[in-house]
């Protein structure tokens, strides 16, 4: 399958990837809680959606036809608040409220604080349902926009999120993409050390969904993917996207002890630092 | 003696008096409401006969979700159907849902604000031989916490169908709590239902106690308070099936008439009904009250009739109370 992106497109993209990281970083030193690893190793994703997959309108959140993206793992949020803020929904400067109080930028995503979320999320494994559920409406007034759900691999240990995906597997709903961010790391520890969840792709698939896997943190190689995805018309499909936690900044790389706690102020230049000048970064493939 | 101006069932009394149960009310109600408006949908956890979803399921089968045994998953694809213009009732016995799916409910229908109603069916001891696993005694307390849901216990089928449609055309979270077993047609068509309103159903002069009754109890109420009469002694006896928003007013006037208040719920006599109203009375008129309900017990196995007779909340165990109360006052 050919990429319909220009080098310069992607390269724009991860440009704003690594600005959604900055941005990122400083919001959480100035909420002072909140969790770091998941939302640094989905910026990627959520650049992709947000600038380039969404149809979307930053001015008109509640536009009839918009594809619809639900979030599940809802503590990741400030990652989704970030691309939100950049693509437009509302101003940069409003992200220095996330957590506090009488603010739109709720810990946990909250629907009617913010248009634009969809849903509220925040206790795991509740999304992919919701998800579904608007999926099913759209189908009963045969509208064509697409539902995209991230879910994190951690949440598969909750029992809803299976009833999910066995429902979605019954319906054959078809305008329901998954993506599963699959970055090996929950609160306790490591998931497998935790609660063992492989092979995720034989269990999906039994439920009757079509699995792809792909680099979360390669946008190219993520676009190309979710374009595979929207072709497949018998199943709804998983995307499991590999992500690296804590992505763009070293100390936080693939330590799970950064999935609940936000940079202090030391810990916060350090990282802008190291996103600023992206010292010792592979170069794009796409320069 | 029964209100005059209700249009009440005045054979309720009678031997082969009318006995439906609530939730046959439910199944016609979704029937008219799905005829009317084809946004309403309709979800249910493997319980479409036994909670009478069966008339939506043949007369719209492609608004109709078998959801199998899995409540947490109705509740949130109902959660999404519900923000996305649908009118969604799910539909499964109260100890599953709201029981098993409490924070589902709470997040993703009640704090997100979708328009989804909670039908919870075989509340009560009134359940009968399945036993305490499926008798749901704690519903009301449950619900009624959250901000932001109403709480309507109707108290016959045709009060049912009246909840259920006043439910399914307004916009937010309801919870609506149905019967297994018949009970007696206490209402007719003519009757008034409003969500948010209270009424006397059996009226005296210089009534001596207020007796407050929700959903099929409210028959035994009116037994008693037809015994009681006969012995000399007049009480007001009113419907409350709005739990949730509570008639503040008529109740709250009713305690300040009488002085004196019986709450009577197949329900735990903790967090319901009389949990609810001494809330209430404790903050704009302070009143003795005795509750009839569970006392802080689980039932069992056994005929409806059996059980309101073992676990005292039958007529009988109802003028007990209103007589101690008396004695209180």
């Amino acid at each position: 399958m050919t990429l319909e992106l220009t080098d310069k497109e992607i390269i724009d993209l991860e440009e704003k990837a690594n600005k959604t990281r900055e941005l990122i970083i400083a919001t959480l030193l100035e909420a002072g809680s909140g969790h770091s690893a998941g939302p640094l190793g989905m910026a990627d994703i959520f650049t992709a959606f947000y600038f380039h997959l969404l149809h979307h309108d930053p001015k008109n959140p509640e536009w009839d036809d918009r594809d619809r993206l639900i979030l599940s793992n809802g503590h990741i949020c400030p990652v989704r608040y970030v691309s939100m803020a950049m693509s437009g929904y509302f101003p940069i400067e409003e992200l220095k409220t996330l957590r506090k109080i009488n603010s739109r930028l709720q810990g946990h995503p909250h629907r009617t604080a913010l248009a634009g979320l969809e849903t509220t999320s925040g206790p795991l494994g509740s999304g992919l349902s919701q998800a579904i559920g608007i999926a099913l409406a759209a189908r009963l007034d045969k509208k064509k926009y697409k539902v995209y759900c991230l879910t994190s691999d951690g949440e598969h240990e909750e029992g809803n999120i299976w009833e999910a995906a066995m429902f979605a597997g019954k319906e054959k709903l078809n305008n329901l993409i998954e993506v599963m961010d699959r970055n090996n790391i929950q609160i306790d520890g490591f998931t497998e050390d935790v609660m063992p969840l492989e092979p995720l792709r034989d269990k999906y698939e039994a439920f009757g969904w079509h699995v792809l896997e792909v680099d979360g943190n390669n946008i190219a190689a993520f676009i190309e993917t979710v374009e595979e995805a929207k072709a497949i018309f018998e199943k709804p499909v998983l995307i499991i996207a590999h992500t690296i936690p804590g992505k763009g900044v070293d100390f936080m790389e693939n330590d799970f002890t950064w999935h609940g706690k936000p940079p202090d102020k030391e810990e916060a230049k350090k990282a802008l630092s190291e996103l600023r000048t992206l010292e010792g970064k592979i170069e794009s493939e796409h320069q | 003696m029964l209100n005059p101006h209700l249009y009440l069932n005045t054979n309720m009394f009678d031997e082969d008096a009318e006995k439906k149960p609530t939730r046959d009310g439910f199944g016609t109600g979704l029937v008219k409401l799905g005829t009317e408006d084809p946004n309403v949908v309709v979800l249910t956890a493997d319980l479409s006969e036994s909670t009478r979803t069966d008339g939506f399921e043949k007369a719209f089968p492609e608004r109709f979700f078998e959801m199998g045994v899995a409540e947490q998953n109705m509740a949130t694809v109902a959660a999404g159907l519900g923000v996305s213009g649908k009118t969604a009732f799910i539909s499964s016995y109260a100890t599953f849902s709201p029981g098993r799916n409490w924070e589902q409910i709470r997040t993703t229908i009640v704090y997100n604000n979708a328009n989804v109603k909670v039908a919870g069916h075989h509340s009560g001891v009134m359940t009968g031989p399945d036993g305490a696993t499926h008798q749901a005694t704690e519903d009301i307390a449950i619900t009624r916490v959250w901000p932001g849901m109403d709480v309507i216990v109707p108290c016959d089928s045709i009060e049912a169908e009246k909840a259920t449609i006043a439910a399914g055309k307004k916009y937010g979270p309801v919870y609506l709590r149905f019967t297994r077993d018949k009970t007696p047609v206490m209402t007719t068509d003519k009757t008034p239902f409003e969500i948010g309103k209270a009424r006397v159903f059996w009226t005296s002069e210089q009534p001596e106690v207020t007796i407050l009754a929700t959903g099929y109890m409210l028959y035994q109420a009116l037994l008693a308070a037809k015994k009681l009469d006969a012995e000399g002694i007049p009480v007001l006896v009113i419907n409350v099936p709005s739990i949730k928003p509570m008639d503040t007013k008529t109740i709250v006037d009713a305690a300040a008439q009488t002085g004196a208040v019986v709450t009577v719920e197949d329900h735990q006599t903790a967090g319901g009904l009389g949990g609810a109203v001494a809330e209430l009375l404790a903050q704009h008129r302070p009143t003795p009250m005795e509750f009839i309900g569970l006392t802080d017990t689980f039932a069992e196995s056994g005929k409806p009739e059996e059980l309101l007779k073992k676990y005292k909340m039958d007529d009988i165990a109802i003028i007990e109370k209103v007589k101690k109360i008396i004695g209180r006052k």
